[in-house]
């Protein structure tokens, strides 16, 4: 290809970005040509948002340039972004509920001063559907709309203010397929009229569908571009995957595993009315880490939340508990979570806000701790001993690093440490079955280290762990067995010693795992 | 009936209160639509109403007295207005401080504003009435007398044409600052409704860190209609001040009840300057209602005082049980505004 005639959109050169000790950009090199669109590829958490955040003005580089039309720039807010005609569309909304379409447009810009001209903004946003081909009403209010006219507006917004570089953060994970359809054509007409257009998604077939090029990141590197028409599903997964790497985490085999939870036909709907769950099967085992695979948001948390009894599941979804003395059979669906709890089911949930469920941060190590015990003792008077022994029991096994245990409050603390207190009071109930959720999310690699090992003691104690993750080396060298979720239905449960990372990988973007299906 | 009779002075009565309320609910809904809850209304309206009556009386019974000369009407009025806008706001300005820059709970830094606003005004007023000295009663009669002066001719002859009715007075027979109310909630409704200022405003007030993102200083706008609302609110006090005890100074704590029937308007209005106006007449009347039904025992007149009250709630069930998205409170009416630090 001949690089002189090549006209660069963005350049961005040697960008690093740390979060604490965390590298989440290590020195990427992006380019993004003028006319094209290029799709973003990577795992969970191999750094697309962040990297594309510095484009956004939310964040700022520590190392490395931009160079935008050829010159270099400095890009440290929403409002440069705007300057350099860059415009993000983010996965969340930034939209006001009780305005129309037209007031959040406009929001914000200096326009002629005083009254606003309707008649004039409703024409330029009129101009701007029928140029691109989007359907929008000025004056529907954004409360009456679907996510994906929702969306539009977002797009419409950076279009009116005069973007012609376009980042959409994983457009289509809200979308049905006929309207990613449309948002696609919609695309490929701003392309044409010489839009640069950046989009990340997980989806590989619309990768193949909508792109140019392809760039693909992996834990926070740049792996490399390959043209779409050279590229193959497979292709791409083996870049975004890359080659297994070992861990050397222990996965011992426990002798006489018995079923301890089944799950059957499970289905939760969302408030909206989504399927969020679609009739999904599984049986998690004593002595067994059920490794939960997936791309973010494929139902992992309705799964865990279905379990402890959070969630509402359709008719026709059967979870059962097995007790280990009797070997009685519980129906779980009817109980409330307490009920539940008290059956030895306990969930170490870990979202990204460590405190959303399961601590409080205003409250220190041994109050905490007593969420689970306050219960215990006869007198009207909560126990107090025995949380202080727990919490200095789990402060001293798991190494947590704290100024004490009464005074300072959780919060304060890191979050490995946080995170230590959290899994650590949830195995001191010695659980029958114990699920965690992105157990080491924005842990360093010995504090990660740490759970996996007490995960895996858990395990050879007879508990059944249930395990979801997000990093496949891990998944499969820690679990037992790993089952795959592709939007909200099981893509199929597999022996990790019998699969490689990049069935799984491709398993997770689309059901089955067969290469080139479609 | 002597109900019937004593309407036309009911409404009278109705609309004096009526604008003191009005003046208090148009500041407040310009303060909330920026997000700010200020619960400090009764107090802001005593720092304007003391603010108002010193200055007037610095003016007309310290200075034309000494100087021996009859005071300025026009010098009165606009002495008084700015004394009253300016102590308001800076009542506003406290409040906009600890809650915005501070980040303090605006509840509670608003009730604490309407402790020491009532603080401030009963004990400057109790002062100036020592200082008056003679009758021990404060008195502004001049200034008084221009805040309540109406076109005379006008009234009557209206009066002459609707005979029973008594158009004339019902209609004109008010000091200036009731009209100057009215215009202000038109000006209030299209600047909040219409203009490039008034959407951003509500934008701060729905939702702070999109404002951000689109380029709005939400600080500045925050302080802006903190100040401005508090100094319109301040108006109110003068108002109570001039037009009904005619330019003295009591401590029975009428003030305080209108703020908070303030409060309570604006929730009656559900943020709307157009829907205030008749809200705030209608509240005047309640308020008044127990002088006007016969063989109330005192004990039943308590009852009745509770009239814009209870209102008040029937309005806040009626919406909630509607859930329309325009008659909802600004979305982060009370929350403090963190631009997310990375």
């Amino acid at each position: 290809m001949d690089n002189e005639n090549i006209q660069y959109a963005i350049q961005m050169k040697h960008i690093t970005k740390r979060f604490g000790s965390v590298l989440a950009n290590d020195d990427v090199d992006l380019e993004l040509r003028r006319g094209e669109i290029l799709s973003l590829l990577g795992e969970n958490g191999s750094g697309k948002t962040t990297l594309m955040n510095m484009l956004g003005g939310i964040y700022y580089p520590d190392e490395g340039q931009i160079f935008i039309n050829g010159e270099e720039v400095t890009i440290a807010s929403p409002k440069d972004a705007f300057r350099c005609g860059i415009g993000m569309i983010h996965q969340h909304f930034k939209l006001i509920d009780v305005f129309t379409a037209a007031e959040n447009i406009v929001l914000g810009l200096e326009g002629e001063k005083g009254k606003l001209n309707k008649e004039a903004i409703h024409k330029v946003i009129r101009d701007i559907s029928d140029r691109y081909g989007f359907e929008i009403d000025p004056d529907q209010k954004v409360y009456n709309m679907s996510v994906s006219q929702k969306q539009t507006v977002e797009i419409v917004k950076v279009l009116y203010r005069g973007a012609d570089i376009l980042i959409l953060d994983e457009p289509t994970a809200v979308l049905t397929p006929q309207e990613t359809e449309k948002l696609f054509a919609v695309m490929r007409n701003m392309k044409a009229d010489g839009k640069a257009i950046i989009i990340i998604t997980h989806k590989l077939h619309e990768v193949l569908s909508v792109s140019d090029r392809v760039a693909v990141l992996r834990k926070g590197k740049y792996v490399g571009s390959v043209d779409t028409r050279d590229a193959t599903r497979q292709s791409l997964s083996d870049m975004m995957v890359g080659r297994a790497v070992s861990l050397n985490i222990d996965c011992p085999k426990y002798d006489n595993p018995v079923d301890r939870l089944i799950v059957d036909h499970l289905s939760v709907r969302s408030k909206d009315g989504v399927l969020r769950l679609d009739d999904v099967s599984f049986t998690a085992r004593d002595g067994e880490i059920l490794g939960i695979a997936g791309i973010a948001g494929s139902g992992q948390k309705e799964l865990l939340e279905a379990i402890s009894g959070m969630q509402t599941l359709e008719e026709g979804s059967s979870i059962t508990y097995i007790d280990p003395k009797t070997g009685e059979r519980e129906a779980l669906d009817r109980l409330d979570p307490l009920d539940i709890i008290n059956l030895g089911v306990r969930m170490a949930f870990v979202p990204e806000d460590r405190f959303g469920m399961g601590l409080v941060g205003g409250m220190n190590i041994v109050e905490n701790v007593k969420l689970r015990s306050f219960r215990r003792g006869r007198s009207i008077f909560t126990d107090q001993r025995f949380p202080q022994k727990q919490a200095t029991q789990i402060v001293d096994e798991l190494q947590v690093v704290t100024p004490d245990l009464n005074r300072t409050p959780l919060r304060r603390l890191s979050g490995g440490n946080v995170q230590k207190v959290l899994v650590g009071r949830e195995i001191a109930g010695t659980p029958r079955v114990m699920m965690t959720a992105y157990a080491v999310r924005g842990l360093d690699i010995n504090t990660s280290l740490t759970i996996y090992k007490l995960l895996t003691e858990q395990k050879m104690n007879g508990v059944a762990v249930i395990y979801v993750g997000e990093d496949l080396d891990v998944l499969l060298e820690l679990c037992d067995r790993i089952m795959v979720l592709c939007g909200g239905k099981v893509s199929g449960i597999v022996d990790p010693r019998q699969v490689t990372k990049e069935q799984v990988g491709l398993m997770m973007t689309q059901l089955g795992g067969e290469s080139d299906a479609q | 009936m002597s109900f019937l009779m004593s309407l036309p002075t009911l409404l009278h009565s109705a609309v004096i209160f009526g604008t003191v309320i009005l003046f208090g609910a148009m500041g407040e809904i310009l303060t909330e639509k920026g997000g700010n809850l200020n619960l400090g209304v009764p107090g802001i309206m005593y720092l304007g109403g003391i603010a108002g009556l010193c200055a007037t009386f610095a003016y007309e019974n310290v200075y034309c007295v000494r100087a021996g000369v009859s005071p300025n009407i026009a010098v009165c009025v606009i002495l008084c207005l700015l004394a009253t806008f300016l102590a308001a706001a800076l009542g506003g300005l406290i409040y906009a401080f600890l809650t915005i820059t501070l980040r303090t709970n605006q509840n509670v830094t608003g009730l604490t504003l309407t402790i020491f606003g009532s603080g401030i005004g009963n004990f400057f007023g109790g002062s100036l009435n020592k200082l008056a000295g003679g009758v021990g009663q404060v008195s502004v009669a001049a200034t008084s007398e221009a805040f309540r002066a109406y076109p005379q001719g006008l009234v009557n002859a209206l009066d002459r044409v609707t005979g029973s009715l008594g158009l004339g007075t019902l209609l004109f027979s008010y000091g200036f600052l009731t009209y100057v109310a009215l215009a202000l909630a038109i000006v209030l409704w299209y600047f909040l409704g219409k203009t490039r200022s008034g959407l951003s405003l509500r934008a701060v007030g729905e939702n702070p860190a999109t404002a951000d993102a689109a380029g709005i200083n939400v600080t500045k706008y925050k302080y802006l209609a903190t100040c401005l609302g508090a100094g319109i609110t301040g108006m109110g006090g003068t108002y109570y001040v001039m037009n009904y005890i005619r330019g003295t100074w009591e401590n029975q704590g009428t003030i305080e009840a209108l703020g908070w029937l303030a409060v309570a308007l604006v929730i009656f209005a559900t943020w709307k300057p157009l829907r205030s106006i008749w809200g705030s007449y209608l509240f005047g009347m309640l308020y008044w209602a127990y002088f006007y039904i016969p063989n109330l025992t005192r004990s039943s007149k308590e009852l009745f005082k509770m009239l814009p009250y209870v209102v008040t709630l029937i309005v806040l069930l009626v919406v909630s049980l509607r859930r329309k998205k325009e008659d909802q409170p600004p979305a982060s009416l009370g929350l403090p505004y963190f631009r997310e630090e990375r």
